[in-house]
């Protein structure tokens, strides 16, 4: 299998800054990536190497050859001068049809903002937006930014689920940049850990265990995070002995 | 009909409205309009170096225009904040002009006033030629890249992610801001260009809900500004750009205090 995107030896730097070093990955079709780090491990950065709008300072990003991205920033700096409708939005770049819109409106549960303007939508509302206009665009893969931030638990359970739901029916790679560093979302098929480097990869399960991913977010929480690991662990085991801590995406991976 | 003086101004005025009024759109949702200062801060050493070169003022000022929008392009995000390099350099190539064009032969005798406030009276077939040539240009350039261009200003990163580069689509309106204040400079002078710019885009964005209504209402309002600010002056006996550009001041006020009622009105 070729892969959509591929970032061999890269390290990348932002205002003369090193911020990332020496990453390597391959992000297959049908795939979903969880990206997790503290702030300032590169994540960002990361994602805006693989869209193509931070060039590397040493290393490859190689892209298929006429890949469909899709792209959901974590937010819009949109200036207040900007009259925008969610409609006018959708049709950016490229012009679609009411039908077309309609649909990926309907798809991502936000049909009724379409005649909103765009900035006086919450930020969940404006997440539910970008995504649909990402798809649109028919992505083979499809990356985003923190999409969860600001959202409640309920909420970002509901959000993995759609992404999940998304990578079913469309089939396309999905790499998620995430902080929440212990509700990583379980139907990832692969984490990459990051600080700075690569500190550790593998299935949600191998990342948990791991030490360097123990020392990196186990620390600075002075043990609450151990404990809400511990708890997290144990409701994989007894199901029904904590239905009040059961967010729908951690449900549907088992 | 163009032998008419009014004619000729009424044309260079609506001209220069148009394109102003759309790419000021642009300096609007870019916050530009510092940018928009500096470069046309530099049109009057443009004129200094075409009465040096004995080359055409139109010429010499896009040129000068370009220079500085390409030096703060190269030279914002480094460490000097952007606010201190835009008043720098705005301010800066202001007295440059002067001092040129005071040292330059036959520059102690050039009507400075016309350069900075314009002389929108005196336009000749020729300059109505090379205004609207400039307008034409501009314009097509702006309407060509249009869904590019709004989606740079929206996010540099979801363009890049559809395959479009925001450098290029900077770069272009940075082009066609320095062409825009060569074509201006005659018709409102280097002093009054940013607020042909700013005023009928900011005068018609409390009326729009999407960025092609704002785009169209601007230029009428622009167009309605320069016509209404002709027939001020020719009425008052008063300076033709600065009635232009207060024209254009009462119509952003107008919307402004309208606002809160447009408002009511849609919720």
């Amino acid at each position: 299998m070729t892969a959509l995107i591929e970032v061999q030896n890269v390290t990348l730097a932002r205002d003369g800054q090193v911020v990332l070093e020496g990453v390597s990955a391959r992000f297959e079709p049908g795939e979903i990536t969880t990206i997790v780090g503290p702030n300032g491990s590169g994540k960002t950065s990361l994602l805006k190497a693989l869209i193509g709008e931070l060039p590397p300072m040493k290393g490859k990003v190689r892209r298929a050859p006429g890949l469909r991205l899709g792209y959901v920033p974590q937010k819009l700096a949109l200036d207040p001068t900007l009259p925008m409708t969610v409609a006018r939005f959708l049709s950016l770049p490229r012009r679609v049809s009411a039908d077309a819109r309609g649909r990926a409106l309907r798809y991502a549960e936000v049909a009724a903002l379409e005649h909103r303007q765009l900035a006086d939508l919450s930020g969940g509302q404006l997440q539910r937006v970008l995504l649909a206009r990402a798809l649109l665009a028919e992505p083979q893969i499809l990356l985003l930014d923190e999409p969860t931030q600001g959202l409640d638990q309920p909420g970002q359970a509901a959000f993995y689920q759609q992404i999940e739901h998304v990578r079913d029916s469309i089939g396309c790679a999905v790499v998620m940049v995430s902080h929440e560093l212990h509700v990583v979302m379980s139907a990832s098929d692969r984490v990459i850990c990051l600080n700075g480097h690569v500190c550790c990869e593998g299935t949600p399960d191998v990342v948990r265990n791991s030490a360097e991913y123990r020392a990196l977010f186990g620390a600075g929480t002075h043990g609450a995070l151990a404990l809400y690991r511990h708890h997290h662990d144990h409701s994989h085991d007894h199901p029904h002995d904590h239905p009040h801590d059961h967010d729908a995406a951690h449900d549907h991976a088992h | 009909m163009l032998d008419d003086f009014l004619v000729r101004a009424a044309l260079a005025g609506v001209g220069v409205a148009l394109v102003s009024a759309l790419l000021g759109c642009f300096v609007l949702w870019r916050r530009m309009a510092y940018f928009g200062d500096a470069t046309a801060h530099a049109a009057l050493l443009g004129v200094a170096i075409s009465l040096g070169f004995g080359i055409s003022i139109l010429v010499g000022v896009a040129v000068a225009a370009l220079g500085m929008g390409l030096a703060i392009t190269l030279l914002s995000g480094r460490r000097t904040g952007t606010d201190t390099l835009l008043g720098a350099l705005a301010h800066s190539a202001l007295a440059a002009g002067l001092l040129a064009v005071a040292l330059i032969p036959g520059g102690a005798r050039l009507d400075l006033e016309a350069y900075l406030f314009g002389d929108i009276l005196a336009v000749s077939r020729a300059d109505l030629g090379l205004i609207w040539g400039g307008v034409a240009v501009v314009c097509a350039a702006l309407i060509w890249r249009w869904q590019a261009l709004l989606v740079t200003v929206v996010s540099p990163d979801l363009a890049r992610a559809s395959g479009i580069n925001p450098k290029r689509e900077n770069m272009l309106l940075v082009f066609a801001l320095a062409l825009t204040v060569a074509v201006a400079i005659k018709v409102v002078g280097a002093l009054l260009i940013t607020a042909m710019l700013i005023l009928p885009a900011a005068a018609a964005r409390p009326l729009a809900r999407t960025p092609e209504a704002m785009a169209v209402l601007a230029v009428v309002l622009a167009a309605a500004a320069a016509l209404g600010g002709l027939r001020l002056s020719y009425q008052l006996d008063s300076p033709t750009g600065p009635s232009i550009v207060c024209t254009a001041a009462a119509f952003f006020a107008l919307t402004a205090l309208a606002r809160p009622l447009l408002r009511r009105r849609q919720a």
